[in-house]
């Protein structure tokens, strides 16, 4: 017998609004439908009315986790558009940012997959040492979560030798401890019991259903937007794309404390290596007319912006693709045939961000190319309808 | 004598639930930093529930999304009384930048009544800290 289990939006297991319906029969699960919208906010069109520089903080504010993340991500795009030359300083201080974020952010879900896995000792560990990064990015910018360090043609705040000191000491004691966890991710047995084997997701599933970031690489798939497509200063930096071949829950944990590693290396590249000269070129208040797409590979995944600019001081349009929402249809793949005790942690596993991945769609029948509608939708476009209609007039009333 | 001790219990040990209207996640991860060891609101008896049931204070975060608005008040009847409302960061005061979005109330006062408003976007943890126990010396007056 089939049932079915809703969970969400407000659930002991998520930690954000979204619904999730599940068909189960027993304990295995059948089927699951994922309701998004509850965190949908109208941040798109919110940015057609703020202007270039403002437009900047409302794009932090899509994400709290990677916020830094989508500023890149838009700046870029913006740059692009206007031709602007960043200075190779900017770009350090840029990319530095980027690679602790990544660090914060992996931190933080080694911790929650630790949580959801009921190791909450490992949780509480993560989390800890996490607080250094987060001293190290209000050294850098002032602010521990929204670190506003992006401003249009460069960065706004320049790091001084005396900070580069005290982030290379703290640097250190994170390698000790990010080794330290690599052992309980891969030694460790009920760790690895646990996770061995839970959520699969075959090579050509994962490219198939274009999955993104730690769940693709999980998979065996070594693509990274930092390796294939350089932005910033990427294409300087020593680094190796970590890639896991399981593709089940514990590739992604051993994925990502991989990244862990390589960002370290990176971090300590940037800070030895980095040029002098300005970090930051003017921008003028209105963008030349034109169009740009910018990418970006945040700490779940590829990030994606559609800038477009009609030479005003405000975006005509702004798309953003986070890389939460290209990550669903391959966690329906997972979840099938799965315990139910097994949703938090397969959920937990692509590192959701569901603020992020609040977009509306229009849906489009792909065999009848109409689009589907919701009631209230229908229902608003008929009193639209009647409202523009001329009553006074006889017969007016049903010409359609 | 019961109410003494309700009044202890309520006051040494406050359980909280997190509830997030449509937040950013930036003042979800600080309002979980402030629970872990730096920090560690435990130390003052804050415990995290799952459950509305089992909560005293809700911790909202979020300029409360029109989606969420319902339930949002569900979760706040479901809340056995006497409960309290801590609104963390600008958005839960004000809508803070998705002031005027379309599907956005703006603050969490427009939906519940709220004890306590914490600002900053987001907040740090120590001011989270310092805005829940503010809150329990404000409870002492009040029970």
């Amino acid at each position: 017998m089939e049932i079915k289990i809703p969970i969400g939006p407000q659930h002991p297991a998520l930690k954000e609004p979204i619904s999730l319906r599940v068909t189960v029969d027993g304990e295995h699960i059948k089927d699951v439908d994922i309701r998004l919208g509850y965190n949908h906010r109208g941040l798109e069109k919110l940015a057609e009315q703020k202007n270039w520089v403002q437009n900047i903080y409302v794009m932090e504010r899509i994400c709290g986790i990677c916020s830094h993340s989508h500023t890149t991500c838009y700046v870029q795009a913006v740059e692009q558009i206007q031709g602007l030359e960043v200075p190779k300083r900017g770009l350090y201080i840029r990319t530095l940012v980027a690679e602790l974020e990544r660090v914060h952010s992996h931190l933080l879900w080694l911790g929650v997959a630790g949580h959801e896995t009921g190791f909450d000792t490992f949780f509480m560990y993560t989390w800890r040492d996490r607080e250094i990064v987060m001293d190290i990015l209000e050294i850098i910018s002032g602010n521990r979560v929204h670190y506003a360090i992006n401003s249009i043609g460069g960065v706004r705040r320049d790091i001084s030798e005396e900070q580069k000191k005290l982030i290379l000491g703290s640097l250190d004691t994170l390698i000790k401890r990010t080794e330290y966890y690599a052992n309980i991710g891969t030694i460790e047995p009920t760790f690895v019991a646990r996770l061995d084997g839970v959520g699969p997701l075959s090579k050509e599933q994962a490219t198939s259903l274009c999955a993104v970031g730690p769940v693709l690489r999980a998979s065996g798939v070594a693509n990274d937007v930092r390796k294939d497509d350089p932005y910033a200063v990427y294409d300087e930096l020593p680094f190796e794309v970590a890639t896991a071949t399981s593709g089940d829950v514990l590739g992604r944990v051993i994925v990502r404390v991989k990244e862990l590693l390589e960002s370290y290396k990176m971090i300590e590249y940037l800070l030895k290596n980095i040029p002098e000269g300005p970090i930051s070129v003017r921008a003028p208040r209105k963008i030349k007319p034109g169009e740009a797409i910018s990418r970006y590979e945040a700490p779940r995944g590829e990030d994606l912006h559609y800038v477009k600019s009609n030479g005003g001081d405000k975006p005509e349009r702004l798309k953003v693709r986070a890389p939460t929402l290209a990550n669903y249809p391959a966690t329906v793949v997972m979840l099938k045939n799965m315990f139910i005790a097994d949703i938090p942690i397969i959920f937990a596993a692509i590192d959701p961000c569901v603020c992020c991945a609040e977009r509306t769609v229009q849906l489009i029948d792909t065999k009848r190319g109409d689009k589907v509608m919701r009631f209230s939708e229908l229902r608003k476009m008929s009193i639209d309808f009647y409202k523009k209609m001329d009553l006074s007039k006889k017969g007016n009333l049903w010409k359609l | 004598m019961i109410k003494k001790i309700a009044k202890w219990a309520r006051l040494k040990s406050p359980w909280i639930l997190h509830l997030n209207s449509g937040a950013c996640n930036a003042c979800d991860i600080e309002i979980v930093a402030a629970l872990t060891p730096r920090y560690d609101v435990e130390r003052f008896g804050v415990q995290l529930k799952a459950t509305p049931r089992h909560a005293d204070i809700i911790i909202c975060t979020g300029p409360v999304t029109r989606q969420l608005k319902s339930r949002i008040i569900r979760i706040y009847e479901q809340t056995p009384d006497p409960k309290f409302v801590v609104a963390v960061g600008s958005c839960a005061m004000s809508g803070c930048v998705y002031r005027g979005c379309y599907n956005v109330l703006g603050g969490l006062d427009q939906v519940i009544p709220v004890d306590a408003y914490i600002p900053g976007c987001p907040p740090r943890p120590d001011a989270i800290l310092d805005g829940v126990v503010k809150l329990l010396g404000k409870l002492e007056k009040k029970l």
